[in-house]
């Protein structure tokens, strides 16, 4: 089968079991100082990727990442030891707060800029929304730069047919998968939870990957992202308290009778 | 003011879900002048669903290839109606298929894109946009400049638009589906191979299980298959949409014998869903924030947990119930089927 060339799109977010809180800008409170990971369904997208390249020999994996240097030279040291990827490394703000037209158009340029990639066997992947802006609309608007318009999102399996053409399960309403064939690269694919494990870690691959990685973090170039026309009026965390009646010492009856009524409530 | 577009899909009968109608109370909410945009296979029924609606033009691109949900063919007849309609403002439901096209039609367009919108209203003076940030643990309010600003509402936010069907007069938009436009071709759906429907997005009450069902219970064992007879009991009776807890659903993805029918996609919380039901009630779980954060958007809470001071206990239920699950389900079940 065809070798495919995997640019994979993905940023780091803060870790999700730190607090964030909100500051004017807006950014987050401490921002440089909190735990980074990469953004998790980037990540499913690529483990997708590396697993699709070492099922089609000759492919290759990229990573483009939009992230502040020191941060992005922290998680790599945990991500390179996934899975075989060369990085691209943009240098910029990865807050949620930043706009997804921008941000797109300076993914599209690292793309663009990528030697040697073969854009007719291209699959742009990447996670269906990242866990900080949560926007689900970056994927498209880096695939419309780049002339692509066979796009699929919450995916969460791709099969290489015999053909060559892609068979695509998105996630649509319902819990239900929609199944899609696209008839060959290049396409767009942003990723939901997959059907892989993370890869265990491999020093080896870890070895080859920071090789390459420290020279693309230097030359990262930097991408700022101005947010024009943009404004946020207000950023507040959710203060909604509930006062809680527990119940306790009420045999389970008892409880399944209040439950039946409570859910037969108009 | 603005210059709106409701920009809505057909279902397969022609018709406009649920989704569409609570976009288009959210456009007629604006108070600006109202241009209805439909796509579909065909779309006569759904613009007589909204002939009452008051929108002073309703247009319309319909034929055999808007029918599947499909980017590229979606994508031009989005882009189509937009540009005909010459809105300032583009307002949408937040369903799979236009959430997938609409961003790479705003940048055809030159606009903006805001998805996941909770609310869209003015505010001093400027239109602004309400939407949750960081899987839903801040929500901040935003406004632009940009034209066209194209805004993908949530479903669940307002009431559905309902009045009475009559005779509308659609115009038609032209759009020439060139052969690349169909490289992608949709062969259906399919269920997740847990076989059975667990996912109800319209259902009145979301069934939440935590990864307690699986753990040793009093008696020292395990007993997956009783939890699965009883949630799925209980879904089965009550119509229940169920969500999982994101260790239940790991634990599932992770190949351990526990519950069969729980996928990746009944995770709520920060890297799962956020669905939005009037009810909730939660089994097992201990409410830590990353799970409470896919509760939300539940209207009524109630949770049952042998843990007294569990995450429910500090104001995030309604009513905690100190008590064994699947005792309390077992009686549940029993009235439901009683």
């Amino acid at each position: 089968m065809t070798p495919v060339h995997i640019v994979v799109c993905g940023s780091i977010v803060p870790d999700p079991l730190q607090t964030l809180e909100p500051i004017p800008g807006p950014a987050l409170k401490n921002e440089m100082m909190l735990p980074a990971v990469l953004d998790p369904w980037a990540g499913h997208a690529l483990f997708e990727a590396a697993h699709l390249a070492q099922k089609l020999p000759g492919s290759k994996v990229w990573l483009v990442s939009l992230a502040p240097k020191a941060k992005l030279q922290q998680v790599m040291m945990t991500v390179a030891q996934k899975v075989p990827f060369e990085l691209v490394a943009l240098d910029g703000r990865a807050s949620g707060f930043t706009d997804s037209f921008e941000t797109a158009a300076a993914l599209a340029g690292a793309v663009s800029g990528i030697a040697g990639l073969d854009r007719q066997r291209l699959l742009l992947f990447g996670g269906w929304e990242s866990a900080s802006r949560g926007a689900g609309s970056t994927l498209q608007m880096v695939g419309e730069r780049l002339g692509i318009t066979e796009q699929f999102q919450g995916v969460d399996q791709l099969t290489v047919l015999a053909d060559g053409a892609l068979e695509i399960l998105e996630r649509i309403e319902g819990g239900k998968h929609q199944v899609s064939v696209c008839a060959a690269p290049p396409a767009v694919l942003g990723w939901a939870t997959g059907h892989l494990p993370e890869p265990r870690n491999n020093p080896q691959v870890g070895m080859v990957n920071m090789r390459a990685v420290m020279p693309a973090l230097q030359r990262g170039k930097p991408a700022p992202i101005a947010n024009a026309g943009l404004a946020f009026l207000s950023v507040n965390l959710p203060r909604q308290q509930r006062e809680t009646r527990v119940v306790k010492d009420l045999p389970a009856d008892a409880i399944a009778r209040e439950i039946v009524a409570w859910m037969r409530e108009e | 003011m603005e210059s709106i577009l409701l920009l809505a899909h057909t279902e397969p009968d022609g018709s406009l879900a649920k989704p569409a109608l609570e976009a288009l109370t959210a456009a007629l909410s604006l108070g600006g002048s109202l241009t209805i945009g439909l796509a579909g296979a065909s779309v006569e029924p759904a613009a007589n669903q909204i002939a009452a609606a008051g929108a002073t033009r309703i247009l319309a691109v319909a034929g055999d290839a808007f029918a599947a949900p499909r980017y590229a063919t979606d994508a031009a007849a989005a882009e189509a109606l937009c540009r005909a309609s010459g809105a300032s403002l583009v307002v949408a439901p937040s369903t799979s298929r236009w959430s997938r096209a609409l961003p790479g039609v705003a940048y055809r367009l030159g606009g903006r894109v805001d998805t996941h919108a909770t609310a869209l209203a003015e505010q001093n003076g400027v239109l602004a946009v309400t939407r949750w940030f960081y899987r839903q643990r801040m929500e901040a309010v935003l406004t632009r400049t940009a034209r066209p600003w194209m805004v993908l509402l949530d479903g669940g936010c307002v009431p559905p638009w309902s009045g009475a069907a009559g005779v509308a007069a659609v115009e038609p938009v032209a759009v020439e589906v060139a052969a690349a436009a169909t490289r992608t071709t949709v062969s259906g759906t399919r269920s997740p191979e847990a076989g059975e429907q667990t996912i109800r997005p319209d259902a009145k009450l979301l069934f939440v299980a935590g990864a307690g069902w699986t753990k040793k219970q009093s008696d020292g064992a395990v007993h997956s298959a009783d939890a699965e007879t009883l949630i799925l009991g209980f879904l089965r009776a009550s119509q229940a949409s169920l969500g999982g807890s994101k260790s239940l659903v790991d634990l599932s993805g992770e190949g351990e014998a526990v519950l069969r029918f729980m996928t990746h996609m009944n995770q709520i919380g920060q890297t799962g869903a956020t669905p939005r039901h009037p009810k909730g009630l939660s089994t097992c779980c201990h409410g830590e924030e990353p799970h409470a954060v896919g509760w939300r958007f539940i209207g009524e809470r109630r949770a049952i947990n042998l843990d007294p001071n569990c995450g429910w206990a500090r104001g995030k239920a309604d009513v905690l119930y100190v008590a064994d699950a699947f005792a309390v389900m077992r009686e549940v079940n029993q009235l439901l089927a009683g």
